[in-house]
């Protein structure tokens, strides 16, 4: 076993508190984490709550391997119903509060309910209480993390927290645990406030014990770490560069989306890049970047860790923002500048920091703004509704201003907080929200790369790079190269992607193994820590049987195949320059293809045949 | 040849695979919170830094001991603790100037870095080589090497 076997389950609306054993026949069929909680999810919920009313339950999950010695091994995820999207919520996070819950000796925490005041969960191994938050209300997430640390003098806890936007009901609002680590997409953290828990802190001191097979773990874990070490992505791009080494990559093979995604191609790019982030700057001749840091149990070590110039108008006067911190990721460095059409460096580091800070989506965020951009270019917000915001592209102002309107909950920063799909529609200009399912895109854009366009339309939490990463083999050549203007094959290639990323999520592994790791050597892994057997084709079936399970909540939350889309833009504006010029998205194409691959009907329901054959039915 | 673990905070990541491989060593689990080595963060300065015992020659905390309970490894040079000696006092904890031997609540004895017998899983488990099992006469070389290349004349001063 590396379960612990136990759940923790806590109804907010009464207070009771009580553990009852992990459902082993489903552990069997789902693994942990993203799979098994979903499975409690389906099982426990309509899936036509509404995602902000009590009756959602919110689950924060370990993975078998969380809190073990194989490579990341430190995963948690938050699963619920998202407000931003209906459909399902599974935000996965890093850092070290996954190790944490493993070991208090739990494999998850399932919330329901709603408490009648503000409170926080306090975890020390087997003592678990709620206690009044009141206090905490109304903090910001890092403020919220320092005052539980002062609290019960403990540095060693480990936090997860919401900021104010949370509170506010912004609705992509994140869960920060260690300060800046995020479940981060999706809204998980509106859901977390909606239910009046401003926190978790736990400290766990049990030890994860019990595996199935020591001396097979123990081989099986220094081969993959070896993997790792000797993969060119994973041992020298992502220690050297962290995800942002995708910056320049991309701009280069013309699938950089610029201004709201009315452009393909940054002329800005360069300077918003990892390499930039390494270059000695002129006040202090320091770089951007402190140093790279690691997740629990991670030998790759992709965090960024940076500082901001602290000439640099968004901190001159802040000082409070001069030491490092969680720097930029290659999505939100897109988000917040080439989506935006900013190259400032600092000022996106800084907005990263606040939305940190705050617990803030800093891809939709990002959007969102690149949006509202494009709405007060076109003459459709003015600046009396920007509360005297000159939303232009490429306003680093601009920006900052409304990440700390979105942060203070002004007039304006409440809009921007609805996230780009309410916010066109409530200016009339739908057509210039760029999301699936209510969910605003990463860094790739569909026209250029086309695998990925097809993996967004089909995601199962609304438009996503995490759900099916094609980019690996469309770009990277990953484990093999297709090509990226290519629509052949790119429906079976995004399966394999989406069933293959189910189970590693599901597992407590982190997704960036798989630029080295193939399921051949995941599946020992999970073998060896776990009982039953776990070969590859059982891990990949569990995939498959989580993203159909998914599916399923879905559907029946009211999506159909009309929802599995990509906006207009994307399908009908050729790309104006570059190397990609003339391109759309051939989502029209592959889309039947997929559903064909996947065993689905034309409306994109899965027959009787695919549910009985993954045991389903 | 004694051996020494060599640390070197500049290459830590602060992925406390070092941790885990000491706490099942000594006790078979992940314990992170049991491990004699500790990876400390400093979080405003964006660092990382492991530590723990660096088996000194005349150890206090060996001297302190009154019941003899920390004595000489004589193969690895590590001082060690025997559990079945150590009466929990603290008196060691009191001594050692580090910070680096421990009382341990659930055990009611301290303890300590032994150097796993002199093959330390630390070393072994760090993907950085931020930490090392290295020749005890020679842990400040690779410094001194650093320092030796800046001292190099430069191509254009000697062409
Ligand atoms: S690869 Fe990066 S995100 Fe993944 S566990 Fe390691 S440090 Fe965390
Ligand atoms: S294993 Fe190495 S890199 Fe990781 S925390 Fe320990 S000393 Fe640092």
């Amino acid at each position: 076993m590396s379960w612990t076997r136990k759940i923790l389950r806590v109804n907010l609306t009464t207070g009771s508190i009580a553990t009852e054993p992990l459902n082993m026949e489903w552990a069997n069929a789902y693994l942990g984490q993203r799979g098994l909680a979903t499975k409690y999810l389906v099982e426990e919920t309509d899936p036509n709550v509404d995602a902000l009313s009590p009756e959602n339950i919110f689950i924060m999950a370990t993975g078998p391997l969380t809190g073990t010695m194989a490579s990341t091994g430190g995963r948690y995820s938050v699963i619920t119903k998202s407000p931003l999207t209906g459909a399902i919520a599974c935000s996965n996070s890093g850092g070290f509060i996954g190790n944490e819950f493993k070991n208090a000796g739990l494999d998850m925490i399932i919330f329901e309910g709603k408490s009648p005041t503000p409170v926080y969960l306090y975890i020390e191994n087997d003592i678990v209480e709620l206690k009044p938050a009141d206090d905490l209300w109304g903090k910001s997430a890092w403020e919220a993390d320092a005052m539980i640390h002062a609290k019960h003098q403990d540095p060693n806890l480990k936090i997860a927290v919401v900021g104010r936007p949370a509170e506010a009901g912004c609705l992509y609002a994140s869960v920060m645990n260690d300060l800046h680590r995020a479940a981060g997409r999706s809204g998980v953290g509106t859901v977390m406030a909606s239910k009046n828990l401003k926190a978790v802190a736990v400290r766990g001191t049990k030890g994860v014990k019990g595996l199935d097979n020591p001396a097979e773990f123990f081989k099986t874990v220094s081969d993959g770490k070896k993997v790792l070490a000797d993969n060119a992505v994973t041992g020298e791009g992502l220690p050297a560069y962290g995800t942002q080494v995708l910056m320049n990559v991309i701009n280069g093979v013309g699938g950089l989306p610029a201004r709201n995604m009315r452009d393909v191609g940054f002329e800005g790019a360069e300077n918003i890049s990892a390499e930039a982030m390494h270059e000695p700057r002129a006040s202090d001749g320091k770089p951007n970047l402190t140093t790279n840091g690691a997740c629990f149990g991670c030998t790759i070590a992709c965090g960024r860790i940076s500082t901001v110039d602290k000439t640099h108008f968004s901190v001159k006067d802040k000082p409070q923002y001069h030491g490092a911190s969680g720097g930029l990721e290659y999505e939100a460095a897109w988000s917040l500048g080439a989506d935006t059409g900013i190259d400032d460096i600092d000022a996106l580091t800084y907005v990263n920091f606040i939305c940190n800070e705050d617990g803030l989506d800093p891809i939709t965020f990002g959007c969102t703004v690149a949006a509202a951009m494009e709405l007060f270019e076109d003459g459709k917000i003015s600046l009396e509704e920007t509360g005297g915001i000159e939303l232009r592209f490429g306003s680093a102002e601009a920006l900052v201003a409304s990440v700390e309107a979105v942060v203070a909950g002004t007039e304006f920063g409440k809009i921007l907080g609805m996230g780009s799909k309410r916010m066109c529609e409530k200016y009339d200009a739908p057509e210039l929200s760029m999301t699936v399912k209510g969910q605003e895109f990463p860094a790739y854009d569909p026209r250029g790369i086309q695998g990925i366009g097809l993996a967004y339309a089909t995601s199962n939490r609304g438009a996503c790079h995490l759900r099916g990463y094609t980019i690996a083999s469309e770009i990277l050549g990953i484990p093999v190269k297709t090509e990226q203007a290519d629509s052949d094959g790119k429906p079976e290639l995004v399966k394999a992607f989406q069933d293959a990323t189910a189970l590693v999520d599901s597992a407590g592994l982190c997704i960036f193994t798989t630029f080295a790791w193939g399921m051949e050597d995941i599946a020992p892994q999970i073998d060896a820590a776990c009982e039953g057997d776990w070969s590859v084709d059982k891990c990949l079936e569990a995939g498959e049987r989580i993203w159909n399970m998914e599916r399923q909540y879905n559907n029946a939350a009211g999506f159909t195949a009309d929802d599995d889309t990509l906006p207009k833009r994307l399908l009908k504006e050729a790309i104006k320059s570059g190397p990609t010029e003339g391109q759309v998205s051939k989502l029209g194409e592959m889309l039947p293809i997929y559903y064909e691959v996947r065993g689905w009907t034309p409306q994109g329901v899965p027959t009787p045949d695919t549910l009985s054959r993954l045991g389903l039915s | 040849m004694q051996k020494s673990l060599h640390l070197d905070p500049a290459k830590c990541t602060g992925c406390l695979q070092c941790e885990m491989a000491c706490s099942y060593e000594k006790l078979g689990e992940f314990n992170p919170s049991r491990s004699v080595i500790k990876v400390f963060t400093f979080h405003e300065e964006g660092r990382f830094a492991p530590y723990t015992c660096t088996q000194c020659d005349e150890a206090w905390c060996l001297r302190a001991c009154p019941v003899d309970a920390i004595t000489m490894d004589l193969s690895s040079g590590a001082k060690v603790v025997i559990d079945d000696k150590c009466v929990g006092c603290k008196v060691c904890t009191i001594s050692c100037p580090f910070g680096t031997i421990n009382y341990v609540q659930e055990t009611g004895k301290v303890a300590k870095c032994d150097l796993c017998g002199g093959d330390p899983e630390c070393a072994k488990a760090c993907p950085t080589d931020a930490i090392t099992y290295i020749d005890a006469n020679a842990t400040g070389y690779d410094r001194m090497k650093a320092f030796a290349e800046k001292s190099l004349p430069s191509a254009n001063t000697t062409s």
